[in-house]
């Protein structure tokens, strides 16, 4: 164990562990976010998020949903 | 699925938004006009007089710490504090703290521009406060993380909206940058003079590391939460793409801490740290371009808006401005584009599309779509509005095209060689060259300072007319209650 934590120590070799664990975790979030078909529809609600708490009462700033945009 | 509740106005803390929106604006005028000043002192150098308070080394940290930390840094505490109430619908955790970010960080500001002007600075580009103002503005933003985290915690929302993730980014990181930057011994208790714990290559990487943060936590990162809220509201349709708005933070926040190095290519550092600093600028060109057609893209289906609404007009040119910095920076970042562009007006040009284009018009946007809210009523000229988009928009084009002119042809200049290997121009035919550009972008600042001056005027005048419609209100109920 202690060998392991001295050789992660040394510079040439801890930039290859945090490039690996950065780019896992990255690709980790892309495996999140785009995978799932009902993951996925639940994170595209939360962007309606800001209309939720409208008092304008002004009709022009009504969120359109997706259907309605395309 | 996130909750549906509708919250009262009352509920939220619109005063310390007010206060700080205001001073956003106090702040945007004074330290544009300084920009403007110094331009105009480096195109013509008589207007320094021999006064020491007023030359342009002086000035230009002024100029600076007032745009970036006054008007910036005033407009994010705004926004971020409206945005995370109206988001999480509840109200600001503890007023006196709330209160107290808003008198330190004017303090801090103010404090910071007299210091320069009297010759006290610590020499490090856009980290001039000296320790005693650095120990105060930590105090100061650890309150501002304070105040964040708790009105988070308390949200009646599941989700926490993905404004609020780079408004949050930017507070850590600037609160690491800050500190780790401004490490430093003073030399006595009773003395602003200090000495950075930091020297040599390792000072000017630690330097550049907080430089290029500041410009992606402060000025990218926290403008991204504004955005993400301001945009979606203004045009009335949710954000084009939820998924792609956290991958765009993800990798933003996972790129910026990268790249500061790509500032000091062709100097005494490891080559492989500048080489290390390209990469992942080139690289930071993605998450850069998928938040700005992200934002775009918000409008799909309602590019008319563009016609007859001159806020909308004010976001979408502010995100065209940052896809068109984002591209030029990584450009830059390349060891070979570098070479000719570093040490001249190319760089300056740069810094302001980003700034002026990107930082400020989403700003204008914002609070243009923000303050008339927080006053309940209209703005008070639509016709302004559009005036001072026009002035705005002149300005930065002038601007950036005279920099590029005068920095691709300064870079050109200094690096031309004659058949013997000599220098082909001197010097002062560099700065001969210059003239021209340099007055053509006094000219620019002027149009914008135009731009900001007629907002403060429409603003000022929207919140007379707000305070006497309500004022009206108040009289008539009084006399109703009266007569009852």
């Amino acid at each position: 164990m202690a060998e392991a934590w001295h050789w992660i120590t040394q510079l040439g070799n801890s930039k290859i562990v945090a490039l690996l664990l950065f780019f896992g975790t990255f690709v980790g979030i892309l495996w999140y976010v785009f995978t799932n078909k009902q993951r996925s529809e639940r994170l595209e609600t939360y962007k309606y998020m800001p209309f939720q708490d409208d008092e304008d009462g002004d009709t022009e700033n009504k969120a359109v949903t997706d259907d309605e945009r395309n | 699925m996130a909750h549906t509740s509708v919250g009262s106005p009352e509920q939220y803390n619109y005063a310390i938004v007010k206060k700080f929106a205001i001073m956003a604006l106090v702040w945007g005028v004074l330290g544009m006009s300084v920009g403007t000043y110094i331009a105009s002192e480096l195109a013509f150098p008589f207007l320094n007089f021999d006064i020491p308070y007023i030359t342009f080394g002086r000035l230009r940290p002024v100029h600076t710490t007032l745009v970036i930390f006054g008007f910036g840094g005033s407009a994010l505490f705004a926004t971020s504090y409206y945005i995370v109430q109206r988001t999480c619908q509840t109200r600001l955790w503890s007023d006196f703290l709330a209160n107290f970010t808003f008198y330190g960080w004017q303090v801090g500001v103010a404090g910071g521009a007299i210091s320069y002007m009297l010759g006290y600075s610590q020499g490090r580009e856009y980290a001039e406060f000296e320790w005693p103002l650095d120990l105060a503005i930590a105090v100061v933003w650890v309150s501002y993380f304070l105040v964040y985290v708790q009105t988070l915690r308390r949200r009646s929302q599941p989700h926490i909206y993905v404004a609020n993730w780079f408004f949050m980014a930017f507070i850590l990181a600037t609160a690491l940058l800050h500190i780790f930057n401004n490490l430093a011994v003073p030399v006595g208790l009773f003395t602003l003079k200090s000495y950075s714990l930091f020297s040599g290559a390792q000072d000017a990487m630690t330097q550049w590391w907080y430089g290029h943060n500041a410009v992606g936590f402060f000025l990218t990162a926290a403008f991204l939460g504004m955005m993400y809220y301001f945009v979606p509201k203004q045009a009335g349709r949710p954000v084009y793409s939820y998924r792609l708005s956290i991958i765009h933070f993800w990798a933003l926040i996972f790129l910026y801490m990268w790249v500061g190095t790509h500032h000091l290519h062709w100097t005494a550092i490891p080559d492989w740290t500048s080489t290390l600093a390209a990469t992942f600028s080139i690289l930071l060109l993605m998450p850069s371009w998928g938040g700005m057609i992200n934002g775009i893209m918000t409008l799909s289906g309602a590019w008319d808006k563009l016609r007859t609404d001159p806020i909308m007009l004010f976001l979408t040119t502010s995100l065209a401005f940052y896809g068109m910095s984002t591209f030029e920076g990584p450009m830059m970042a390349l060891k070979s584009v570098n070479a000719l562009s570093h040490y001249t007006d190319w760089t300056v040009g740069h810094v302001h599309s980003g700034a002026l284009g990107w930082v400020a018009m989403v700003s204008f946007g914002s609070f243009y779509h923000m303050i008339p809210r927080l006053y309940d009523t209209k703005i008070y000229s639509v016709k302004l509005v559009y005036v001072h988009f026009w002035l705005a928009t002149i300005g930065i084009v002038l601007y950036i095209t005279s920099m590029w002119v005068s920095g691709i042809g300064q870079g050109l200049l200094l690096r031309a060689f004659d058949d013997y290997g000599n220098l082909a121009y001197t010097f002062v035919e560099s700065v001969s060259f210059m003239h021209i550009p340099l007055v053509v972008r006094a000219l620019g600042g002027a149009f914008f300072v135009s731009g900001i001056l007629t907002m403060a005027f429409n603003i000022t005048m929207t919140i007379t007319a707000a305070k006497r419609e309500q004022a009206a209100i108040e009289a008539k109920i009084a006399a109703k209650m009266a007569n009852a």
